[in-house]
């Protein structure tokens, strides 16, 4: 089954879309076999950075590169500053959700999410009841999905408010396109992006704990050099200009979280950490983690660090929440969200269950932990046997499943062996927040390679493309 | 400030490029004497297992000594954990892991030289390609170090790096003159037999010094003026003289940074004033075996303090 979708760039109703105008008469005046040349550059400038990603199960392809398209995704100022407004009023509920979920509960007591929704999620975490983060912040760092299906609908797909990646792609997919193509950043005014690191260690900064002195010590913490989210750890680091620590090299001192250093033990007033809150401490979670930090939790709940994003902030993001984002925007913002939520059927309720059991092979079926792409079914794109089986596997544990109508995400070209030809993507723009919420102008462009997918990620042979938030 | 698992990870980034170049450094030499002497090459190439410490592993694996096994061997074996390519590989581990104190021409200079070696030593190399692969081994290393000391900070990163590479060298240098110390005493060719020069050449070229002995001294091979090169030399790059005086200048640099001394200071400072107060006759007066012997031990010593005293785990 072929949708028909949205060309953000040619319409097939209205032709080429204004915000594309520009670079579609710099593409006219480009010979083709340069931009095949140019396609290759990319991939060894990429390859020779180490710009890599293990994919899950692939043993062979430990390291492999995901894919960059060299047509930018376009979004103009008028789009953008809509877009914002939504994300800015989801983010602040994000927050507010979360306050309330770990201290009063207002939200529950009022009946407007289910209280067994709450108590029986595993990224539920009793640890954080009654815990305030420094400066009231839960989620520092959040990358919302959002996907288009016309001229002027947008939806979220994702909250990803627990560690989200993919932004050192964004970075470098601009770092890419303005070496090879200088001359279209002069001739068209693209909103900068590379600011973000700065942004980031900035925001980083101004949550950090009260009883700090001084200019507070940042780290990232990663799980080490064989995560496949590695590099983006590394580089943001490096970025920031901060330290790079691996939970071996951290420890509790004097009521503090410090790093080993070749002077001795040092403080850290700011960790970043890029692993899952299992890990995080051995002491309050998983007791055979090696990829955290003994005792951390404690430091924690005594106010002197700062973890970001905070411990608990899964059941923000979890894909049971999700279908209730609606009634979370207007419960803390007072108004309706902005930006509309994909109509959700929620396995668990008898009534959805039946009607997703009869309509699996129009919906997209998903685990409500799962992420990545992984163990999810798209019933238009599916066999018959494949959706048998998985309806057997939803008629068991209902509750771990949330459905989706098959939406027709927008398509933008790509550049293929024989030109131009639109496929899907879907966008996710990066959030800070501290004592004010920024959004840098931009995000990541996931683009599904496969002509009709509708699978973005990258563990799915999804690419990226550079995205484009113009000044106009 | 620098966490210690980085400074461990410098350290043996270099360590193991040192040891990528250093095995190709000696099986070129192993080629050499097996090109020019058809009888006795097999003693040839286990000379040149002994000095790469691999001897043991390699005869558990093959039972014959030829230019193919021992090439193979060195180079290409991923089971042998000081091949080349296992050497590189480790090289591009650590190098991943404190790819933040890198500059970006350094990092790319080893994956780069970690891409094109996977791919040249993926299979067996033909016998006829092995001098070809040995120039690219050392010519890969050779740009690592190029980016390497045409791009860093000369601070604490560089300094352990350097700590690295010349606690490896020095125990390379002294281990191939260890393995031939009997051809250099005076005692059993004097004169100097055609053989012998052979062998000195070959410990000369192990080291990359055939040609740079003869700016040094007359052109004749002299067993104790190759002695002399290879130990106390100061300008000779792979000398151990050199090596600690480079060594000692760097822990200076760390102890006067942090404004602290440790053992290792001391240990390095010794063996330093050892290397400068002596000539070679002293040297061979009280036995060319044991003094090497002591210094491979005393190295491998200055190596453990390093790592305690900076805290590398």
């Amino acid at each position: 089954m072929r949708l028909a979708a949205f060309d953000e760039m040619l319409p097939e109703i209205s032709g080429l879309r204004k915000p594309y105008s520009a670079y579609d008469r710099w593409l006219k005046e480009q010979d083709p076999a340069r931009l095949t040349e140019k396609m290759q550059d990319a991939e060894r400038v990429f390859r020779k950075t180490g710009i890599t990603f293990a994919v899950y199960g692939e043993q062979e392809a430990s390291e492999r590169l995901i894919p960059f398209d060299i047509v930018p995704r376009i979004i103009s100022g008028n789009e953008w500053r809509r877009l914002t407004q939504g994300i800015e009023q989801r983010v602040q509920a994000l927050n507010a959700f979360l306050d309330d979920i770990y201290h009063r509960q207002e939200i529950l007591r009022a009946g407007r999410v289910p209280k067994e929704l709450i108590a029986k999620n595993e990224a539920f975490l009793p640890e954080m009841i009654g815990v305030r983060p420094p400066a009231g912040v839960y989620t520092h760092i959040i990358g919302v999905d959002i996907v288009r299906i016309s001229e002027n609908e947008f939806y979220v797909l994702e909250d990803n408010a627990r560690t989200p990646s993919g932004v050192s792609y964004m970075l470098e997919n601009r770092e890419t396109m303005m070496q090879l193509f200088p001359e279209l950043f002069q001739q068209i005014k693209v909103r900068p992006v590379e600011n973000y690191p700065q942004l980031l260690r900035q925001s980083l900064a101004a949550v950090r704990p009260q009883s700090t002195k001084g200019a507070p010590t940042i780290a990232v913490l990663t799980p080490g050099s064989f995560n496949s989210a590695y590099f983006e750890h590394a580089f943001l680091a490096d970025q920031m200009g901060v330290q790079l620590v691996e939970g071996q090299d951290l420890r509790v001192v004097d009521g503090h979280v410090a790093m080993r250093t070749t002077e001795g033990y040092k403080q850290i007033d700011v960790l970043y950490r890029r692993v899952d809150d299992s890990f995080l401490d051995p002491l309050t979670f998983r007791p055979d983690s090696a990829l955290g930090v003994p005792g951390i939790m404690d430091v924690y709940r005594a106010g002197n660090i700062t973890i970001a994003n905070a411990p608990g902030t899964g059941i923000a993001d979890d894909k049971a929440i999700y279908s209730y984002m609606p009634e979370i925007v207007e419960f803390y913002t007072g108004r309706k969200a902005i930006l509309g939520n994909i109509p959700t059927w929620r396995c668990s309720e008898p009534d959805s269950l039946k009607y997703v059991l009869e309509h699996i092979h129009e919906l997209v079926v998903k685990e409500v932990h799962g992420s990545g792409g992984y163990g999810m079914l798209v019933g238009p794109a599916a066999t018959k046997k494949e959706c048998e089986d998985f309806s057997k596997k939803l008629a068991a544990k209902p509750s771990n499943y949330i459905a989706q109508p098959t939406l027709a995400l927008s398509t933008c070209p790509i550049l293929t062996d024989k030109g131009l030809a639109p496929r899907h993507v879907d966008l996710r723009p990066y959030v800070l927040v501290s004592d004010r919420i920024q959004i840098v102008p931009g995000g990541l462009t996931r683009v599904a390679l496969k002509e009709g997918s509708l699978v973005v990620n990258s563990s799915q042979g999804g690419g990226t493309k550079d995205t484009w938030v113009l000044d106009d | 400030m620098l966490l210690g698992r980085t400074a461990n990870g410098l350290y043996w980034m270099n360590r193991y490029i040192e040891r990528a170049e250093n095995m190709a450094r000696l099986v070129d030499a192993g080629l050499r004497m097996a090109l020019t002497r058809t009888q006795n090459a097999s003693e040839e190439w286990n000379s040149v297992l002994l000095s790469a410490g691999s001897d043991a592993a390699f005869t558990q694996k093959y039972q014959e000594y030829t230019a193919a096994n021992v090439a193979d061997f060195l180079l290409r074996d991923t089971s042998n954990p000081s091949s080349t390519m296992t050497s590189i590989e480790t090289a591009r581990n650590n190098a991943r892991m404190v790819r933040t104190a890198l500059t970006r021409e350094t990092w790319e200079s080893i994956n780069e030289a970690w891409m094109s070696l996977k791919r040249m030593l993926a299979r067996p190399i033909d016998e006829r390609d092995l001098p070809s692969v040995l120039d690219a081994i050392k010519r890969e290393t050779a740009l690592i170090r190029g980016s390497f000391y045409g791009t860093m900070l000369r601070n604490e990163i560089f300094d352990f790096s350097q700590l690295g590479t010349y606690v490896e060298r020095a125990d390379n240098t002294a281990r191939i003159l260890d393995v031939k110390y009997y051809v250099l005493l005076p005692s059993i060719s004097w004169v100097g037999s055609t053989l012998d020069n052979y062998q000195w050449e070959s410990i000369l070229r192990s080291v990359s010094a055939h040609r740079s002995y003869r700016w040094v001294y007359e052109a004749d091979y002299k067993p104790s003026n190759i002695a002399d090169y290879l130990i106390l030399n100061v300008r000779m790059p792979r000398s151990l003289t050199f090596c600690y005086r480079f060594l000692t200048e760097h822990l200076k640099f760390l102890g006067d940074d942090y404004g602290e001394r440790h053992a290792c200071h001391a240990t390095a400072g010794k063996t330093q004033a050892m290397l400068t107060a002596g000539s070679i006759k002293d040297i061979f007066d009280a036995g060319l075996h044991e003094f090497l012997a002591n210094f491979i031990r005393d190295n491998t010593r200055l190596g453990d303090e390093i790592a305690q005293d900076y805290r590398f785990y």
